[in-house]
């Protein structure tokens, strides 16, 4: 089974995401902010990370660009899914290492093909 | 609605379109067709009827029958197709490419263009290897509404999430306030024309490629084995075809032939190490000895 850090500082967005993951098949953690996910990716990897932008302490942008850095940081695949919706935003996302990205609002469709393109599914 | 009118729009879509409407889809009728009659001033769909049957408008017929298209698509629809696209049907046309010939694909229902703009971006990158070879993408469909989408390019946030890959989003498109618009360079790859797939295809020329995905599903046999075969006639003898999901030539045409181990890709019967298989009693080589 496929595992997937889903990171985002609201707890209904980290749910709803959470349910529809778990129903493409994957196992799932969380984490409330980039902080967070940075600590839980030092002791265990994930196989994706579905990633919001703004949160407190660390944001997603930052949290990746740290992630890249980290030994074996770059094996996992990264979807942005976050309000920022401009393509600065994006090319930015892209540049710091993310694989895919999401402009919420979003539904169990979006997350499936994008999955599915990154070769997760 | 009345069953007699039931059967006047029923002969009237199958007749212009192909489409094949059964009992159960009656309320689309009344839903899709009623706004169509107060918009042109009749007070009720029975009162369009009426009219309809002394001395049917062209304008109005188009309109009915534009209004019962389902124009449902997407962005690399499945992927798989286009991954054969680009993993099989490319590598055999870079191949056996004739000097000086221009590469034709026809999208035979392209509605809102979301097919032929995957195609285009695909061929876009591959544009090196394809070493300057002219290219002419084609694309038709019966609804001038989806058509006049599709020329413009422009989609929701929602649309260009659904099969887009996101670094095709940043390549190829603009932002235009909360809408993306596809580049004028690839749109520049695409000639959109309205074209009913019940005509001769004789004037659209000979393809290398032709996609004709999730369109003969709306079509009864007879229909679908007439449009494939139009369809034969216009490829190139190593052309290649691509069906929709549900889509299948087996029961309908011997013409075509599925492609082994590739699926939704066919050619022609004899072409590419098809061969035939007639399986349905009635169809095809075999029956009426
Ligand atoms: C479901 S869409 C398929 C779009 C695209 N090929 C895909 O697979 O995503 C079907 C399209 O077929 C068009 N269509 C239906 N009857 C047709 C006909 N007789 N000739 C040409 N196009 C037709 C409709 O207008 C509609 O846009």
């Amino acid at each position: 089974m496929k595992s997937c850090l889903v990171v985002d500082d609201s707890r209904v967005v980290r749910k709803v995401a959470r349910r529809i993951m778990e129903d493409l098949g994957f196992s799932c953690d969380e984490a409330e902010d980039g902080q967070v996910a940075y600590e839980k990716c030092q002791v265990s990897m994930p196989d994706s990370i579905l990633l919001d932008w703004n949160m407190p302490v660390m944001s997603g942008i930052e949290f990746l660009e740290k992630l890249r850095m980290l030994d074996n940081g770059d094996s996992p695949r990264v979807v942005f899914c976050t309000t920022e919706n401009d393509i600065q935003h994006i090319q930015r996302a892209l540049e710091a290492g993310a694989n895919e990205y999401i402009m919420k609002p979003f539904d169990s469709d979006i997350i499936e093909t994008k999955f599915r393109q990154i070769g997760l599914l | 609605m009345k069953i007699a009118d039931f059967d006047l729009y029923k002969d009237l879509l199958y007749e212009r379109s192909g489409l094949d409407i059964t009992p159960d889809k009656s309320y689309l009728l009344d839903s899709r067709l009623t706004p169509i009659a107060k918009k042109w001033g009749y007070h009720s769909l029975e009162a369009m009827s009426v009219s309809l049957r002394a001395l049917p408008d062209p304008e109005l017929v188009k309109e009915i029958v534009d209004a019962m298209t389902t124009n449902e698509t997407s962005f690399y629809r499945d992927i798989r197709p286009f991954e054969n696209f680009e993993n099989v049907v490319l590598p055999y046309i870079i191949e056996n490419a004739q000097r000086g010939k221009t590469l034709r694909i026809w999208c035979a229902a392209c509605s809102t263009g979301q097919e032929p703009y995957s195609l285009a971006m695909i061929l876009k990158e591959k544009q090196a290897e394809l070493g300057g070879r002219r290219i002419e993408i084609v694309a038709t469909d019966i609804s001038d509404r989806v058509l006049n989408t599709a020329r413009q390019g422009i989609y929701s946030q929602f649309e260009v999430q659904r099969g887009l890959p996101v670094t095709k989003l940043v390549r190829f498109f603009k932002q235009v306030e909360d809408k993306w618009q596809i580049n004028d360079e690839i749109k520049a790859m695409v000639n959109y024309r309205n074209f009913n797939l019940l005509e001769s295809m004789a004037s659209l020329g000979k393809f290398d490629v032709v996609l004709c995905r999730n369109v003969l599903i709306y079509f009864d046999t007879k229909t679908k084995a007439k449009v494939l075969e139009g369809i034969s006639n216009q490829m190139e003898q190593d052309g290649f075809l691509f069906l929709g999901g549900a889509e299948t030539v087996l029961g309908v045409t011997d013409t075509f032939s599925s492609i082994k181990d590739v699926r939704g890709l066919y050619a022609k019967t004899g072409q590419h190490g098809t061969v035939a298989k007639t399986t349905m009693v009635g169809t095809g080589a075999g029956a009426g000895f």
